[in-house]
């Protein structure tokens, strides 16, 4: 124990770092270098603390455990990082200091703005708050550390607070986490009564009454966070009002923070139901479905990544379905595969995501616009930026040789044996409808993706702001280019984090699975082989391209358009025509409004055309549901008439009431 | 592990040749004397002496995406068993990655096609990207079913019993395997890989811009997809000699019987209206859902 004294101490600096330097941030003169470079430097600084040891935490499999002094009357300060804590850390820690470092460059123009010393005190306290709840024991501490993380992501959504729908954004968001959190204290409330005290150590857990109910109440509050379709309307309302890099950090990072609270009370109640399996599969495959049909939809580049952001969660609540049901099941090899899968999509969409956020947010910033319509062509403008986004876009697809893929490949081979070893008719259901979601889930995402790539990257620009565009700072490409790095060698290497990954899912499934890290070495090395066979095959045929063309006269045209040899930009096709057939088919689905007249008469007018799809569970359940909550309570405003006579003439009523009813 | 590599260099060699036998088919339904049955060898011969034009709008994207066409087939092709013969490689789950290196090559098509800016090529791509995602279900979920029957993930050990399973399963998987052929390859009634008017194609239109080496590295690519995915389908004849050598002559012989087959359906219909697709592609998911029911019982 005492050499290992100073590792929580290295945790606890990480810690304390980030709110330390949130808080020079503030006070530091607005333009000053020292204020610029301090945001990084803390996030980096801690990101160096704090992997010693969660690294040291998932190689040896020993978790640490901290007991500080604490003077609230309730709770306690009780800290902890074991596999999983340390698994969803990883994201938090590298995720935070390379989004920092890519906010110091897409700040840069923001910097003499009021608001900036706020925006690097909650960037800070954003990070912090989220590395608190992964270590928070206690489920008062959780909470406390719960509404840091989600308060600081309100006041990072709203920096543009000038804009209404910035405000408009915020405003969704915060009461999005704040109905989010009100499940959460009822779980919390729930654990601390049923258990005798809210410490969230496993061991008072064991016979907890009542644990369908906190796994439901686990679902909607956890789930609101993680973004499952129903509770996300958050995300695409407040990722692209947000600085690019926070919406990196919060898509790529914070969501994650939901998956993690449901894993983690599914740690502590052990007692799993098959229904529990059956509501994250079905939860997975409407998000998932859902995500991604209606991101081919959007025209807004951020808001696109946004319902990918929903996509993606389904993925991984696929997983952990699957997960579940291996383990109710009695088929640990599936439970083994689907959480490793899960778990391994976590960190994989954190990577990508953040990466394409930050791609998104250069192109943002190079055109002064998040149309994609308004786009094209920045391929030659930016090349850096367009590269790496685009080995990102293939990442995010599942596409083999990228880490996209390994992850899905553990979910889809869960699947697979749930086909082979399931006598009876539930894993065969499972694993058919979790094979079938995947490659829909799949092909949508391609689908998708070649229209972001394409309308923003490729063809010609088709606005002058696009035509204009620059490369962005080296300080903005260099975080990208680390991600998208490690993608590539994610999806090559994944199986050196087998032993990892089998520890954590043998922890949620305890007692079932033998040597969990020997038993998934058959998935992910093959994956790794083929995938290194796969770019030395790509590289040969490049070689052999070259070979060929050698000496050969290689000219340019423009592009045939059918003999017309005078196109222009505004005649490619767009990102709406690109989904139109899409459209046309899951018309009764999606409730496109399409506003337009097609050209009219022999020297037609100009004329234009509108579509827009916008979210149903916001258009036709939240905002009908809330137009009518505000309905209700402005009858109210009846007694709320600013007379403060009249306020007082309440409260003596009130004390009246009080007093006739203690001595009664 | 060398009749596997026989089968390589025949799949290598003699993939050309299946466009040009249902090609001649369709001549011969068509009361023309047709191409030679080598044209698309001397095709590939003359594009790779040619130099190449490049769109001024293409990038580099464009350059690499037909090598990455070439190298994604080549990739699925180690993992396809010509019948009992054994594929090259095969570990378990491998149907998944066959499945998903297809979706990379067309993915670095649909990439190249928007590369060049042009209507018609976006519209291609749109095109394919909705079909393969209609398509891609279908045919993981019949290689699932497959993989239930047969107790093994990968494609070698589902082919290789495929004698043990039911044969109405059988016969639902055949067809649905047979439209995904033919929407995977471009094909009548999907799509005219012939057709005079660039509206009306996927495939094709895709790789307009596409000239001298670069076009015969896609072309080749494709007839290799041809192989590939033809060998999905034929493979699925309940007969195994138990001798590798004689399973991997029989299938290619199937293949270009299969061959014909296509080239009867393309002579015999006309390509579907765009928006009826989706319902053919619905069929081939049913059947799939179909074949399941005799894994149930």
């Amino acid at each position: 124990m005492q050499a290992n004294l100073p590792i929580p101490w290295l945790l606890l600096a990480a810690l304390l770092l980030y709110p330390i330097t949130g808080i020079a941030g503030l006070l530091a003169k607005r333009k000053s270098n020292w204020g610029r470079w301090l945001f990084p430097a803390g996030a980096i600084g801690a990101a160096v603390l704090g992997m010693v040891p969660v690294c040291r935490v998932l190689a040896t499999g020993v978790p640490i455990d901290l007991q500080l002094p604490w003077t609230l009357p309730v709770g306690s300060f009780h800290l902890g990082l074991d596999p999983l804590s340390a698994w969803f850390a990883i994201p938090v820690l590298l995720v935070s200091a390379l989004s920092a470092l890519y906010g110091t460059g897409y700040m840069r123009s923001s910097e003499g703005r009021s608001g900036i010393g706020l925006h690097r005190l909650c960037f800070q306290l954003l990070a912090g708050g989220m590395l608190l709840v992964l270590l928070a024991r206690d489920g008062f501490l959780f909470l406390m550390a719960w509404e840091i993380m989600s308060m600081a992501a309100f006041f990072l959504v709203v920096f543009d607070h000038e804009e209404d729908s910035v405000r408009k954004a915020g405003w969704i968001y915060l009461a999005a986490t704040h109905l989010g959190t009100a499940f959460l204290f009822a779980l919390f409330i729930l654990m601390a009564v049923t258990t005798g005290s809210t410490d969230l150590s496993p061991a008072q857990f064991a016979a907890a009454p009542f644990a369908g109910i906190a796994f439901i109440l686990a679902i909607i509050g956890f789930g609101s966070k993680a973004g499952f379709f129903g509770l996300h309307v958050w995300l695409p309302e407040a990722h692209p009002a947000a600085p690019s890099h926070v919406s990196g950090l919060m898509s790529g990072v914070m969501i994650k923070t939901g998956i993690y609270g449901i894993l983690r009370i599914l740690m502590l109640y052990t007692d799993w139901q098959a229904w529990w399996g059956w509501l994250l599969l079905g939860i997975g495959i409407v998000s998932g479905l859902g995500g991604v049909l209606f991101a081919l939809l959007q025209h807004d580049l951020k808001r696109i990544l946004a319902y990918h952001s929903v996509e993606n969660i389904g993925i991984i609540a696929l997983g952990m379905g699957v997960g579940v049901l291996g383990s109710t099941e009695q088929l640990p090899l599936v439970a083994l595969l689907g959480f490793s899968g899960a778990l391994l999509h976590v960190l994989n969409h954190a990577l990508f995501k953040t990466a394409l956020f930050m791609g998104a947010g250069s192109v943002v910033h190079a055109c002064g616009t998040r149309q994609i319509e308004q786009m094209g062509g920045l391929a030659k403008k930016m090349p850096f930026t367009a590269a790496l986004s685009t080995v990102a876009a293939i990442a995010i697809c599942g596409l083999p040789p990228l880490n996209g893929f390994a992850s899905e490949f553990l979910i889809y081979s869960a699947a697979g044996q749930g086909l082979l070893h399931g006598e009876t008719l539930t894993p065969l259901l499972f694993a058919v409808l979790s094979i079938v979601a995947l490659a829909a889930i799949g092909g949508l995402a391609c689908f998708c993706f070649a229209k972001v790539i394409g309308i923003v990257f490729l063809g010609e620009p088709r606005s002058t702001q696009a035509a204009q565009a620059h490369e962005v700072e080296p300080i903005m490409i260099s975080p990208l280019f680390l991600i998208v790095a490690a993608c590539i060698g994610l999806g090559l290497f994944s199986f050196l984090l087998v032993p990892i990954l089998g520890n954590i899912a043998a922890t949620l499934t305890p007692g079932r699975i033998s040597e969990p890290s020997f038993t998934l070495i058959p998935y992910l090395v093959p994956i790794g082989v083929v995938g290194i066979g796969l770019w030395l095959l790509l590289g040969a045929t490049v070689l052999l391209r070259r070979r060929f063309l050698r000496g050969k006269i290689k000219s340019s045209a423009p592009t045939w358009d059918c003999g017309y040899s005078q196109p222009s930009a505004r005649m490619q096709y767009t990102g709406s025509s690109f989904v139109q057939p899409l459209q046309s088919t899951f018309e009764p689905l999606l409730k496109t409004t399409i506003e337009g007249q097609p050209p009219q008469g022999i020297f037609p007018e100009p004329t234009e055309l509108e579509t827009e799809t916008p979210d149903p569970v916001m258009a036709r359940g939240y905002e009908p549901l809330f137009r009518r909550a505000a309905d209700l309570f402005g009858r109210f405003r009846a007694i709320q008439n600013g007379r403060v006579q009249l306020y007082v003439a309440y409260i003596a009523v009130v004390l009246l009431a009080v007093l006739l009813w203690s001595v009664r | 592990m060398n009749v596997a590599v026989l089968h390589l260099l025949a799949a290598l060699l003699l993939a050309p040749l299946f466009p040009g036998v249902i090609n001649r088919v369709k001549a011969r339904f068509a009361g023309r004397q047709g191409a030679p049955l080598f044209q698309l060898y001397f095709d590939l011969a003359k594009l790779l002496k040619k130099g190449a034009v490049f769109s001024t709008t293409s990038t580099w994207l464009f350059r690499a995406g037909s090598a990455g066409v070439l190298a994604t087939s080549l990739a699925a092709l180690v993992f396809v068993p010509a019948w009992g013969c054994p594929s090259l490689i095969h570990f378990q789950g491998d149907f998944i990655l066959f499945a998903y290196l297809l979706g990379l090559g067309r993915f670095l098509t649909m990439l190249a096609a928007l590369d060049t800016g042009s209507a018609f090529e976006g519209m291609g791509a749109s095109r394919e990207a909705f079909f393969s995602a209609l398509a891609e279900p279908a045919l993981l979920l019949g290689l699932a079913v497959l993989a239930g029957f047969s107790h093994s993930l990968s494609l070698q050990g589902i082919y290789l019993s495929i004698p043990g399973v039911p044969l109405p399963a059988l016969f639902f998987l055949l067809v649905a395997f047979g439209i995904i052929f033919l929407a995977e390859n471009a094909r009548i009634p999907v799509d005219d890989p012939n057709t005079h008017l660039e509206l009306t194609m996927i495939h094709e239109v895709m790789v307009l811009d596409h000239s001298g080496p670069d076009l015969a590295l896609i072309e080749y690519a494709g007839a290799l997809r041809l192989w590939a995915t033809g060998l999905l389908v034929v493979g699925l004849l309940p007969i195994r000699t138990e001798l590798p050598l004689l399973d991997l002559a029989d299938a290619i012989f199937l293949l270009f019987a299969w061959a014909v087959v296509v080239g009867v359906v393309e002579s015999s219909m006309a390509r579907l209206r765009i928006n009826r697709v989706p319902l053919l592609l619905g069929v081939a998911f049913v059947l799939s859902v179909l074949s399941l029911f005799w894994r149930v019982k």
